[in-house]
């Protein structure tokens, strides 16, 4: 079994701001994250997938299939936006680093039998690095 | 270059794009070889770098650094020189040296460019 990453980036911008906390709370808890104007990040995304490797080709996966698949459904949406504002997946929820990599893997899953329509590869592994100091993953 | 020898031009090159190309291309490979285990009471230290460093130099970087993998460093003369096939390739090479030296192997990391990553981590996983 192979496991393979590739890297991409991202620039977007956020507020880190909870309505289920008072002002003072939020500030509190997320610093300077919680500015009124929002921030912005050079963020990286790293996605590994799992598979064997196909002894004809000698791949584990289809890396340009992989790189069409995050760049429509994650770059497109991601990249350069306001992460409250424009992509609905923060309209309930805070975007934080960690609610970035839920939202990743579930736009993925939504579409990935699409493009992977056999058994592998599998979603392996989604790591986001904020900054050079802060990086979340999900092991899959 | 990764080219099957079956496949037309064109189908290779829809197959692996770029890499296709017959005269070859390069890449500045940076491996990644990690090892298991517990630091040793007395010296506090899992394994010897050194020995680690004289291993890989000798299996890895002497037979493929600045060679042409298809022609010269087998068995990429049968086997295309996918990044999957090289980090195979070299857990074949470096993990019995390393059973002998006492280390245990946990996986290896073949970076083809800053983007882009084969890992092993043997044929158990």
């Amino acid at each position: 079994m192979i496991r393979l990453t590739r890297r991409y980036r991202f620039s977007a911008s956020h507020r880190l701001h909870s309505p289920r906390l008072s002002d003072e709370e939020n500030r509190a808890i997320y610093g300077k994250c919680n500015n009124q104007h929002g921030h912005g990040h050079n963020y990286v995304l790293e996605v590994s997938v799992r598979g064997p490797v196909e002894p004809e080709t000698g791949r584990a996966a289809d890396i340009a299939a992989l790189d069409s698949l995050v760049h429509r459904e994650i770059i497109s949406a991601f990249d350069h936006r306001n992460l409250n504002a424009d992509v609905p997946d923060f309209a309930d929820a805070v975007p934080t680093t960690e609610n970035l990599v839920a939202a990743i893997e579930r736009r993925l899953r939504r579409v990935w039998s699409t493009v992977f329509p056999g058994e592998w590869p599998e979603l392996d592994r989604i790591r986001v690095q904020e900054t050079r100091r802060n990086t979340i993953e999900a092991r899959l | 270059m990764c080219r099957l020898p079956g496949l037309s031009d064109e189908e290779n090159r829809a197959l692996y794009g770029e890499a296709a190309n017959p005269h070859g291309h390069g890449h500045n490979y940076v491996v990644e070889v990690t090892l298991d285990g517990t630091p040793d009471p007395v010296t506090g230290i899992v394994f010897d770098l050194k020995k680690l460093k004289e291993v890989l130099n000798r299996e890895i970087v002497e037979p493929m650094d600045h060679r042409f993998l298809n022609e010269e460093v087998p068995p990429f003369d049968r086997v295309v020189p996918t990044s999957e096939n090289l980090a195979i390739e070299i857990w074949r090479r470096v993990q019995p040296r390393l059973e002998e030296a006492g280390a245990r192997l946990h996986s290896v990391r073949v970076w083809e460019s800053e983007d882009f990553c084969a890992e092993f981590q043997g044929e158990s996983s």
